[in-house]
């Protein structure tokens, strides 16, 4: 078995292991951010380059270093081979920039959007990113289209990682979506606005790292950090049944999949689970949900909310049109952010 | 005169047709490879000749072609890549057109080198009336017996087709190629694999330019030594060289590597010299992607040696005062010519031509263009040359295929050897706009930048 050293940890791994899951097995700081990759996606991974590593040594054979940095969900672990993550400045470096280059174009609408709070951009740009922005054009923006009557897909935030379309691919038969154009204007559509129709399309709502794609049923109900989750099961002859339901009081607001801590669901379920069963008496409830740290709805993930709220202030006045969203007295009380949509 | 490998014919009347192709010696290396020579002694050939990829990294096509796997009882695949896109190159075009019959040959040749039945041209969209040429060509090599069933009673099957693209620069990218000629979005692909393991259709493949497939005719006619006895060090053979820009007479030349460039540039066999015999203010040596040098760098090295059109001279020096060969693209700029505007116009390009797949192309070619606009527009400030540099940085090495690098590489080089002219722009501000440059000095109205 391959022997690799990530930030001075060695650790042996099974042949084939790629560096990101490698860093996965020692856990902690050393793990790199990943937006695209989805361990239970095939070809996932490779897209976003946030999770770029430096390959030191290549291997023990060959211990030359590699030249560029690597997409480290794409590269396989050598004998041998040291790598550098966080004890790098290079890569920390490079990392910021290219969460600046996936922000640039975002619209930083986070106080508006049913993602904040469990969105992986989100915790990206506080973790890795830099305080100011510098870009001042105007960002790109598409209109909001209806997947269905379930599915809002809103490409203006969308990060292009391509997981929804694997879903499509990989789960359901007969993928109606794609992306189309190229570029920064490259979009995630179905083209002529075909819903898409089948047992697991809701799923594309659960692997999407940004609020790209939202559950309607759940839009505006609630901020997430407001919801309690509960994990449930059911008998269920489409799906594994295992769901994780989100109560505000005593209503279910929205159901789920259940995810890791690396924001990966743990099994796929159907819609009819999704969507269609939001009554207690539909569930077996096994108990709270354990929320992973990697979310704002975990206890004092951002303890300093004055800090929080000074950056997302100066990142609003940085827009073009000083079109402020949501902002003013109060901005960040998710009562009345819901209230002004 | 240099010596012709691939052009000596060209000019003669009828070279596209089978008949006079074959009266001046064509497909002799067809019939010599499949009646006297095994597979492997090609290969072996190849590698003799030191013949490098003319398709823009220059990769040994001898060692390639070596690295190609051959598991039992699967097909493997040639595929030419006849795209063609890249600004300032555009010599594949005029080997095609002028003697399609030279590539047909490359390809069944390499093809029995290799091992495939199926070989594929791939030609962008905006070349549709060479795939017409070809087709002809293929249609006439059908007809004689060099393509179809026992080729020449070799017991060698071979078809070849051509593809169409639809006019995407990313296509030319081998894999982004692959993937358009399999019917999908031309998308490149992460690597590993590499082509050479899983390519078309996952089978193993060759991907070569057309230029490079050509040169397989002559190393074949000749032997690998006559081939490497061409040229100078590394830099083996002959090289087409597309020259444009503001020189007297552009066009294709080939040329024996090692030519010096100063000679190419001002010798009546080649360029003759500079348009109005102006000055030379700068060359991008090897199509869009190369970076820029100005005229004391592009005629001597930083050492004071003379600069020589081959892979290692061009590149003496690293980026810090080098640039490459690349696809040969040569694009003469005299003192008229704004650096500046240039630039604009392939930054535009590529983030034009960015694919989108990965965030620091898809999002920072398009953050450079804007810049560059602004700047252009008087309305650029001091930092945004900086900024420029910073940005550029953050894109190249850190990207799915190399069009990140192709970006980055010309704006780096631009403002590394240009940046006074950069901070003119900033210090005139609005008054730039008046400004003479190359189309206002020839009295031609200025083109729109949107
Ligand atoms: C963005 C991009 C565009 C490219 N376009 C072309 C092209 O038009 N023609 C070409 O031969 N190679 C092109 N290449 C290089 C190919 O990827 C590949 O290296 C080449 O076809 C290999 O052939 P060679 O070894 O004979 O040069 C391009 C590469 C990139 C990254
Ligand atoms: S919609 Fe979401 S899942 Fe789909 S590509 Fe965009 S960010 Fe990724
Ligand atoms: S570098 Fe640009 S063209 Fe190449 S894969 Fe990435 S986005 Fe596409
Ligand atoms: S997670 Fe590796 S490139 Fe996106």
């Amino acid at each position: 078995m391959p022997k690799v050293t990530i930030d001075d940890i060695t650790i042996e791994v099974p042949e084939g292991t790629t560096i990101l899951q490698a860093a996965r097995m020692i856990g902690g700081d050393v793990v790199p951010p990943a937006m695209c990759y989805y361990s239970k996606l095939k070809t996932s991974g490779g897209y976003c380059r946030t999770c770029i590593v430096k390959v030191e040594q290549g291997s023990a054979k060959d211990p030359r270093p590699m030249p560029k940095p690597v997409a480290s969900c794409r590269t396989t672990v050598m004998d041998g081979m040291v790598v550098r993550n966080k004890t790098s400045q290079e890569v920390l470096e490079a990392r910021a920039g290219v969460v600046e280059f996936l922000l640039i174009n975002h619209p930083l609408d986070c106080p508006i959007c049913d993602q904040a709070g469990e969105c992986h951009l989100q915790d990206l740009g506080y973790e890795h990113g830099k305080v100011e922005t510098r870009y001042e054009f105007d960002r790109r923006e598409f209109e909001k289209i209806d997947i269905g009557d379930k599915i809002q897909l809103h490409m203006t935030r969308c990060i292009l990682c391509y997981r929804c379309v694997k879903v499509a691919d990989q789960l359901t038969d007969g993928r109606v979506h794609g992306v189309i154009n190229r570029g920064d204007v490259a979009e995630i559509s179905t083209y002529i606005q075909n819903s898409i129709e089948n047992d697991f399309s809701g799923n594309v709502i659960d692997v999407c790292p940004v609020g790209a794609l939202t559950d309607k049923t759940f839009r505006f109900k609630s901020r997430v950090w407001y919801t309690k989750p509960v994990d449930a099961h059911c008998n269920c002859d489409k799906c594994s049944g295992k769901v994780r339901l989100w109560y505000k009081g005593e209503e279910v607001l929205r159901v789920t999949a259940r995810k890791d801590k690396y924001g990966e669901v743990e099994d796929w379920i159907c819609n009819d689970c999704r969507f269609n069963k939001k009554k207690t008496s539909d569930w077996v409830i096994e108990g709270p949900s354990k929320v992973d740290r990697h979310s704002v709805i975990s206890a004092n993930h951002y303890d300093n909310l004055k800090v929080l709220k000074a950056t997302v202030d100066r990142q609003q006045l940085a827009l073009p049109h000083g079109e402020k969203v949501g902002l003013g007295k109060g901005a960040l009380d998710p009562n009345n952010i819901h209230g002004k949509h | 005169m240099g010596k012709k490998l691939l052009l000596e014919h060209v000019d003669v009347p009828g070279i596209n047709t089978l008949s006079v192709y074959r009266q001046k010696g064509g497909y002799r290396a067809l019939e010599k490879a499949l009646r006297t020579m095994t597979p492997e002694a090609i290969v072996e050939e190849v590698k003799v000749s030191g013949l490098r990829g003319r398709g823009g990294a220059g990769f040994p096509t001898g060692m390639k072609w070596s690295f190609l796997a051959k598991p039992e009882g699967v097909p493997r695949y040639v595929v030419c890549n006849a795209d063609e896109s890249e600004p300032g190159t555009f010599k594949d075009r005029y080997l095609m057109e002028k003697i399609p019959h030279l590539l047909i040959e490359g390809m069944i040749v390499s093809s029995f080198a290799l091992g495939a039945k199926t070989s594929f041209i791939y030609i962008r969209g905006e070349y549709f009336y060479v795939a017409r040429i070809l087709e002809a060509a293929i249609a006439e090599a059908y007809e004689a017996g060099l393509l179809g069933k026992n080729i020449l009673n070799s017991g060698f099957d071979h078809d070849c087709y051509v593809q169409i693209g639809a006019g995407a620069y990313i296509c030319g990218e081998e894999t982004a190629l692959l993937e358009s000629l399999e019917g999908k979005r031309g998308n490149p692909r992460i690597k590993p694999p590499f082509p050479a393991v899983a390519g078309l259709y996952s089978c193993p493949t060759v991907v070569n330019n057309v230029e490079t497939i050509a040169a397989v005719v002559p190393i074949v006619n000749d032997g690998g030594a006559a081939y490497a006895a061409v040229g100078i060090g590394k830099s083996t053979g002959t090289k087409l060289i597309s020259a444009s820009g503001h020189i007297k007479k552009p066009g294709v030349y080939e040329i024996e590597l090692g030519v010096p460039v100063e000679e190419f540039i001002y010798s009546d066999e080649y360029c003759g010299g500079i348009l109005g015999d102006r000055k030379l203010k700068a060359v991008v040596a090897g199509g869009s992607s190369v970076p820029i040098l100005p005229a004391d760098l592009i005629l001597k090295t930083a050492a004071g040696e003379p600069r020589l059109m081959s892979y290692e001279s061009l590149a003496d020096g690293g980026f810090a005062s080098g640039t490459m060969l690349g696809s040969g693209g040569f694009i003469v700029m005299d003192e008229t010519s704004s650096i500046v505007k240039n630039l604009y116009t392939f930054t535009r390009f590529y983030h034009h031509e960015s694919c989108g797949q990965c965030s620091p192309c898809r999002e920072g070619t398009g953050w450079m263009e804007k810049i560059l606009h602004r700047i252009l527009d008087g309305d650029g400030t001091m930092k945004d040359i900086d900024l420029l540099w910073d940005i550029q940085s953050k894109i190249e090495g850190k990207t799915i295929c190399p069009l990140g690098d192709a970006a980055a590489w010309p704006v780096a080089s631009a403002i590394r050897h240009f940046r006074a002219e950069f901070e003119e722009y900033v210090r005139k501000g609005h008054s730039i706009k008046d400004v003479k440059h190359y189309y206002t000095t020839q009295g031609l109205p200025e083109p729109a930048y949107s």
